[in-house]
């Protein structure tokens, strides 16, 4: 099923779509935090402080949610680009964090030059493994993508269970996690002691590289026009419709992958449960808010890292549960898919 | 424990956990007939288990399923106005439906049980007897011995297959799943019928989620459905779009998701518990592969009424 979820006309300049769509997510959660009996106005007030109310605030809790989010959200967009759907990022993310503590477990004695890149290539390598299935799927049986992948993200929550009390749990034997992994193996600070690290200019670093891949490679026009219209690719142009959407997905699951490999080397430095709050499913939002754009995910994964980062906030200082970003992120999916859809 | 009771105890447990996946497949097979492939019945389903946590808390199962119905219709509706009238993407859509639930639902049950939500522990719909039926050694007390919404579930499999195939408004429905260009100029009012189907489909997904809560597990979690309503997906794939394979696709899903209380009860034989966990997901994608081919969707499903398909 080859579906194209936003066109990339739009009616409103991108900027002010993207402010407006997100502006209106976090209005329309205030408006039913009210309804519902929250107190909106501490809520919002705890979710600037967060987010942006401070230096500690924007270098050491949004940008932190931000470099996964980013990953994810390329991810995403590089595959719908092509027309493939991944909705499962967030088995892809659980199984890169699995490789990358696996790995980041064994490498002590290496220089961080060599641990580091290991690490992450472990995670590259586990999160594309991961979409292996959906791709054989799609290609042999012409099973779509969407529910394929889907259902691997509950399959990837209970590897990381069995993980975390089996073979990768911590020597004490004590918690349902894994032991810390190498020093060598974690990601350095970018402005010590503020917590983003270097998997955010990793982010960034694919961000530009797809970029240019997008907008100036022969590949990216082949994703593109097959995203454009798979009958068009396959009649006229005679683009392999199938391969184009195995490698599209294979890349973007090795994204999601290495989203995961961050995570543990540059944050929790080891395996729990729960390590992604629902970054697969932000993730979406993410990207579509950047209008698949990477310019624009960029933009979108600092809203959505600072809404994150706002909402362990305003669950401390409010008591509003963290789960209420998911609103925000409904309304943003479900106002960019109107706004941005195919006309006609 | 002798081998017949586990075995009866089993059944029993298969019939018991395929109730609300039976009824949230039976809805989608009715909204996918009308080409509304709906991702957010996983959100109807969570909408429709705190609707029911909320009644059955004051006291009222029957407020419970009012609520879980509302709950779901609420769920389908957004689905409904923003894919088939407002013309986006429905599996972005229903994604983005689901999270809605997630959010809407983790802050209305933190709102009406507070923190003891885990501890909260409510009054069940107890298993009836079936007079007669219930006597039958075996079949008896694993199919008849079951509450009141897995006679529901029993019931609406006919109706479902009258309702698709008998009703003037079931071929409606179907020709807006197969060929909406084709209804609508037979007079068909494409957007109406999957309006219909997917509000009937958000509807039973919600009761769906009422049965887990008030038949199963007497409490309310925080996304306790955890994919149940893509599985039910899955189920309607597996049994072609068809009430009765439908139903027996749920029974597989039920005895595969019983199969753990199976093992706990007869010790866990060195398999980790995590693996039957998984079952349920990983039989659901065998079932995608070996369905296709042997089944064909709705030909305008998931797409726009505008698209030729």
């Amino acid at each position: 099923m080859n579906t194209t979820v936003v066109s990339r006309r739009a009616a409103v300049p991108d900027l002010v779509l993207t402010l407006g769509a997100f502006l209106l997510g976090l209005a329309l959660l205030l408006a039913f935090l009210s309804v519902a009996g929250f107190d909106a106005a501490a809520g919002l007030a705890a979710l600037w402080r967060g987010a942006f109310g401070s230096r500690y605030a924007l270098l050491s809790a949004t940008l932190v949610p931000a470099a996964p989010l980013l990953l994810l959200g390329l991810a995403f967009a590089l595959a719908a680009r092509a027309g493939a759907l991944n909705i499962g990022m967030e088995g892809q993310f659980a199984m890169g964090a699995i490789g990358a503590t696996w790995v980041g477990l064994a490498v002590g004695g290496w220089s961080p030059l060599l641990a580091i890149p290991a690490v992450l290539a472990a995670g590259l390598v586990a999160g594309a493994a991961w979409i292996v299935v959906p791709v054989v799927l799609r290609w042999r049986f012409g099973v779509t993508e969407v529910i394929s992948t889907l259902l691997l993200n509950f399959v990837a929550e209970a590897a990381v269970s069995w993980a975390v009390t089996g073979p990768l749990q911590e020597a004490s034997r004590s918690y349902p996690q894994s032991d810390p992994i190498a020093m060598s193996a974690r990601l350095p600070r970018l402005l010590p002691p503020d917590r983003v690290h270097l998997g955010f200019v990793v982010a960034l670093a694919i961000a530009a590289v797809l970029w240019v891949i997008l907008a100036r490679h022969r590949l990216g026009f082949v994703w593109r026009a097959v995203g454009a219209s798979p009958r068009a690719a396959t009649v006229t142009g005679r683009l392999p419709v199938e391969r184009v959407a195995a490698t599209v997905l294979l890349l973007s699951g090795a994204l999601a992958g290495l989203g995961g490999a961050i995570e543990v080397s540059g944050v929790s430095a080891a395996l729990y449960q729960n390590l992604s709050p629902g970054y697969g499913f932000t993730a979406i939002a993410v990207a579509l808010l950047g209008r698949l754009h990477p310019a624009g995910i960029v933009v979108a994964a600092i809203l959505f890292g600072a809404l994150q980062a706002g909402a362990g906030a305003m669950q401390r200082d409010a008591g509003i549960p963290a789960v209420a970003v998911h609103v925000v992120q409904a309304v943003v999916i479900l106002v960019m898919l109107l706004a941005t859809r195919r006309r006609g | 424990m002798s081998d017949d009771a586990i075995l009866i105890g089993f059944g029993a447990a298969t019939v018991r956990v395929a109730t609300p996946l039976l009824l949230a497949a039976l809805g989608e097979t009715v909204s996918e007939r009308g080409g509304v492939l709906n991702l957010g019945i996983e959100g109807a389903m969570l909408g429709g288990a705190l609707g029911a946590a909320v009644g059955a808390a004051q006291g009222s199962a029957v407020v419970g399923l009012a609520l879980a119905v509302a709950a779901g219709l609420v769920a389908a509706l957004l689905l409904a106005a923003v894919s088939v009238w407002g013309r986006a993407d429905q599996i972005i859509a229903g994604t983005a439906v689901t999270l809605a639930a997630v959010g809407v639902t983790g802050l209305v049950a933190q709102r009406t049980f507070g923190s003891a939500g885990a501890g909260l522990e409510l009054a069940t719909l107890q298993p009836v007897e079936v007079p007669l039926l219930g006597a039958i050694p075996v079949v008896g007390p694993v199919l008849f011995r079951q509450s009141l919404l897995t006679y529901l579930g029993y019931l609406l499999i006919p109706l479902t297959w009258w309702l698709l195939y008998r009703t003037r408004f079931g071929l409606e429905l179907r020709a807006s799943g197969e060929a909406p260009t084709s209804a609508r100029a037979a007079g068909v009012a494409v957007r109406w019928r999957r309006t219909a189907g997917a509000l009937l489909g958000g509807a039973l997904a919600g009761l769906g989620g009422a049965s887990l809560v008030l038949a199963q597990v007497g409490t309310f979690t925080e996304k306790m459905t955890a994919g149940r309503g893509f599985i039910a997906i899955a189920i309607v794939v597996l049994g072609r779009w068809h009430p009765g394979g439908v139903a027996l696709a749920a029974l597989l899903f039920g005895a595969a998701t019983a199969l753990q209380y199976l093992v706990q009860a007869s010790g866990h034989g060195g398999v980790p518990w995590q693996l039957l966990l998984a079952l349920p997901y990983l039989l659901a994608l065998v079932a995608l592969a070996s369905a296709v081919g042997r089944a064909r969707a709705p030909a305008g499903l998931a797409r726009d009424d505008q698209e030729e398909s």
